[in-house]
């Protein structure tokens, strides 16, 4: 796996994200930075990390959206390359109009630092492949503004063509109003691009990948990840 | 010349930072509000060798490219 992980002014979690890409992988992730324009050659997995880039300035991924680097991740996407947004990532990628929708303030105002469950809704992508179907995870969030929104009719396509990717829910697998701790619409945590080779999702995979610091059920995207890379190579 | 973006969320998105402001007047006592949305300001002041026709695109590119989120907020441009 060839992963560039794309460091902006104010990411926090390159450092998470290459860690667990090296642990699952075996290969350390080039760091690319913002202003550079082109990705390392043969790069197949780019990695927008959480953070808070420019400092949530104007809006949350607004100018890292706008970015030099952005024009190579737009180029990777549009020819099948995986990109996976997390948390501030996923903001950048919808305010690059790469995912539809937005990320607003939590419902309740809050700051949202917990482990939430999540729902894997479809598990014949990239990026979920290494899941069953309708499996429970337990991945960390921590985030201001992660109540996702998007207008009826790209909501009635996000949801007509599956891609959800994942959905706040209880430890058993409930979803409803009392688990989806920041407000967003349909519980959504995540979604996919519609050809699925972009992933955005708030909650922090990387986070829960090595037995020593907890629970590794984030340990599977990194897999999947991996495994989907062997296959099409 | 000088000219003035006003940036506001659209009709029915939710905005709980005005709520949270509606909720703060409210315990100061402030009586009659019924509801606050919070937008944004940007005071820009244009490259002197521009016309109006040119100085009104180029701020309409700007707010439709960077200034809003079009998905949820509306702008209005005035040339001062």
């Amino acid at each position: 796996m060839n992963a560039a992980v794309i460091v902006f002014p104010g990411s926090n979690r390159e450092r998470d994200v290459a860690f667990a890409l090296e642990l699952v992988s075996g290969r350390k992730p080039a760091l690319v930075w913002h202003a550079d324009t082109q990705l390392p050659p043969g790069t197949d997995l780019v990695v927008l990390p959480g953070g808070f880039s420019y400092g949530d300035y104007l809006r949350c991924g607004a100018i890292a959206a706008r970015a030099a680097i952005m024009e190579a991740v737009r180029a990777h996407a549009a020819r099948g390359g995986l990109v996976l947004g997390i948390c501030n990532g996923f903001q950048i990628l919808c305010e690059a109009g790469l995912l539809p929708g937005v990320l607003m303030r939590n419902k309740d105002r809050r700051f949202a630092c917990k482990v939430a469950h999540l729902k894997v809704e479809r598990t014949d992508t990239p990026f979920t492949r290494a899941y069953a179907p309708g499996q429970v995870i337990a991945i960390p969030c921590a985030h201001g503004e992660g109540n996702y929104i998007a207008d009826r009719k790209t909501l009635e396509k996000i949801e007509g063509n599956g891609l959800v990717a994942f959905r706040y829910c209880s430890a058993a697998g409930e979803v409803g109003p009392a688990f989806n701790h920041n407000g967003s619409t349909n519980s959504i945590a995540g979604i996919f691009s519609p050809k699925l080779n972009v992933l955005g999702m708030m909650p922090h995979p990387e986070n829960h990948v090595d037995a020593r610091l907890g629970p590794t059920d984030g340990r599977g995207l990194f897999a999947g990840l991996v495994d989907a890379l062997v296959k099409a190579a | 010349m000088k000219a003035r973006v006003y940036v506001t969320l659209k009709t029915g998105i939710l905005d709980p930072q005005g709520k949270a402001i509606e909720g703060a007047l409210k315990s100061l006592g402030i009586e009659g509000i019924a509801s606050v949305r919070q937008g944004k300001v940007f005071d820009i002041e244009i490259a002197p060798t521009a016309d109006r026709a040119g100085t009104e695109k180029l701020l309409a590119a700007a707010a439709d490219k960077l200034l809003a989120n079009t998905v949820i907020e509306n702008y209005r441009v005035e040339i001062l």
